[in-house]
């Protein structure tokens, strides 16, 4: 069988083409083993997994727990806020501490861009980025990628917008590469001050115009606006984005013809998105949360199958 | 690499007929049955099987299912291969049901093991057989023996046991592959 081109998932700038496609086949298995009456595999059973979280998480650090569960590793979670990091520790110390206790794979999600490709040159383990501040958010990207594909088949020629916060958002740069490497055409829609200065660089279009831009697309990413991220201000009010760049069922009746509505959630209801879109057939942003547990089993499983073992 | 036929297609298409009788013989109407082809091999004779069984009876309680046991081998990470998984298809419930696994080659017995253990995740079935059409005897690794057997046969640790399957039966070959002919 093919492997993963890769030892550590840090962004999806690594990946080729294989990769992503290796790990959607992976994931359709999973998704059969996940909606089984007894939803677990005995695959990793003598796997040690580290959670570690050094920044807020609800969705992801659940799905990767279940994921890992699911796979029957042993896991540890750890959380920043209750940890020694308040104490001074520098992260390669507080990391090796958790490595001496014997653990193969280590999830990170942090607030500093390339912080788990930094980790992954200096210590001894599986790195799996689970977002590094603005920077790559690579089993989201991945997991959209793939409910897309379950939506409407093979990406290559298919138009996808994404909508809102790019300039903050790991989100959006993930889900760039990965688009791009299956084929699919990608047109950023978000008000100026919230586009990235060089985001034409990465091969996709740029539209200022929410309407333009449902128009041309086949589904519509909506991402969430940063407010965490933001020291000034980058639009004059909530209530203008909404009416500007706010999806509402009006502008999706408006257009004559049905898009997928994705959201990777948390939501801001009523702001990037209403209620209404949110809970209509359109949204997938369920199936998104489903997909999510499958797909983080299938790179924890094929990850996990390149890892050193002294078993022999 | 060399290879020697062991069994032809018409041999085999007496096996297969042989085996046919063999479940019908024990299941009778197939209402308490539920067949299950291993993947990514078992599942060529298990359509097989169906269709001759079809043939001798018309049996519309006739169930089965497909599975795959990838990710519950026990040589994930100990083996330098890497082993692809191959889709399940078990949309049938096997509580309280007789089980009968069906597969090619029964060598070492791992598989079957994983097999059991697979099974499981679907329920609790009243019993399980084993249906292999060839038995590589003296080659066991695990306690684990067949209830219906095609042919036995005895090779060399090492040697591969293949069966290639053909559109027709009679085609169709058990033959030897071997590392040093």
């Amino acid at each position: 069988m093919k492997a993963l081109s890769v030892d550590h998932l840090l962004g999806i700038k690594q990946l080729t083409e294989a990769d992503i496609q290796l790990i959607f086949e992976t994931a359709d298995h999973f998704k059969e083993v996940i909606n089984r009456p007894i939803k677990k595999v005995p695959s990793l059973r003598d796997i040690t997994i580290a959670n570690l979280f050094f920044e807020n998480s609800t969705r992801t650090k659940l799905s990767f727990e279940l994921a890992e569960k699911r796979l029957s590793a042993d896991i540890l979670n750890f959380s920043a806020a209750q940890s020694s990091v308040k104490k001074g520790e520098t992260l390669v110390d507080t990391v090796n501490n958790i490595l001496a206790m014997k653990v193969d794979i280590v999830v990170m999600r942090h607030p500093n861009p390339g912080a788990a490709q930094f980790l992954s040159q200096r210590v001894n383990a599986c790195i799996i980025n689970a977002g590094d501040g603005t920077h790559e958010h690579p089993t989201q990207a991945l997991l959209d990628a793939y409910s897309l594909r379950e939506k409407m088949g093979d990406l290559k020629g298919k138009k996808i917008a994404i909508v809102g916060d790019i300039r903050h958002s790991r989100v959006a740069l993930s889900n760039i590469f990965a688009l791009k490497l299956l084929g699919a055409e990608v047109k950023l829609c978000a008000p100026k001050s919230l586009l990235p200065k060089y985001s034409t660089s990465l091969g996709v279009g740029v539209e200022t115009q929410l309407m333009k831009a449902l128009k041309w697309c086949d589904a519509a990413n909506m991402l969430r606006v940063q407010n965490e991220r933001m020291e000034v201000g980058y639009f004059p009010s909530t209530r203008e984005y909404a009416l500007q760049y706010g999806l509402t069922l009006d502008k999706l009746n408006q257009l004559r013809k049905d898009i997928i509505i994705l959201h990777p959630g948390p939501i801001n209801r009523g702001v990037e998105i209403t209620t209404e879109v949110a809970d209509s057939e359109h949204a997938i942003i369920l199936d998104q949360v489903e997909n999510g547990v499958a797909i983080r089993m299938a790179i924890i499983y094929l990850l996990a199958s390149k890892l050193n073992t002294n078993i022999k | 690499m060399p290879s020697k036929v062991l069994l032809d297609g018409v041999h085999l298409d007496t096996l297969l007929h042989r085996l046919a009788w063999q479940l019908i013989e024990k299941h009778k109407d197939f209402s308490n049955t539920i067949l299950i082809g291993l993947q990514p091999r078992g599942v060529e004779l298990l359509e097989r099987l169906i269709r001759r069984i079809q043939l001798q009876k018309d049996l519309p309680n006739l169930t089965f299912g497909k599975l795959d046991t990838t990710f519950f081998r026990d040589d994930f990470r100990r083996s330098e291969k890497i082993h692809a998984a191959s889709a399940s298809e078990m949309n049938v419930n096997i509580e309280g049901k007789s089980v009968v696994l069906i597969d090619d080659v029964l060598y070492t017995g791992r598989s079957i093991r994983a097999a059991l253990t697979a099974v499981d995740s679907y329920g609790r079935p009243k019993n399980i057989e084993l249906l292999v059409l060839i038995d590589r005897r003296f080659s066991r690794h695990l306690p684990i023996q067949p209830d219906y057997v095609g042919a036995q046969i005895d090779v060399l640790q090492g040697d591969k046991v293949r069966v290639k399957w053909e559109p027709e039966t009679q085609k169709s070959i058990v033959y030897l592959e071997t590392e040093n002919a």
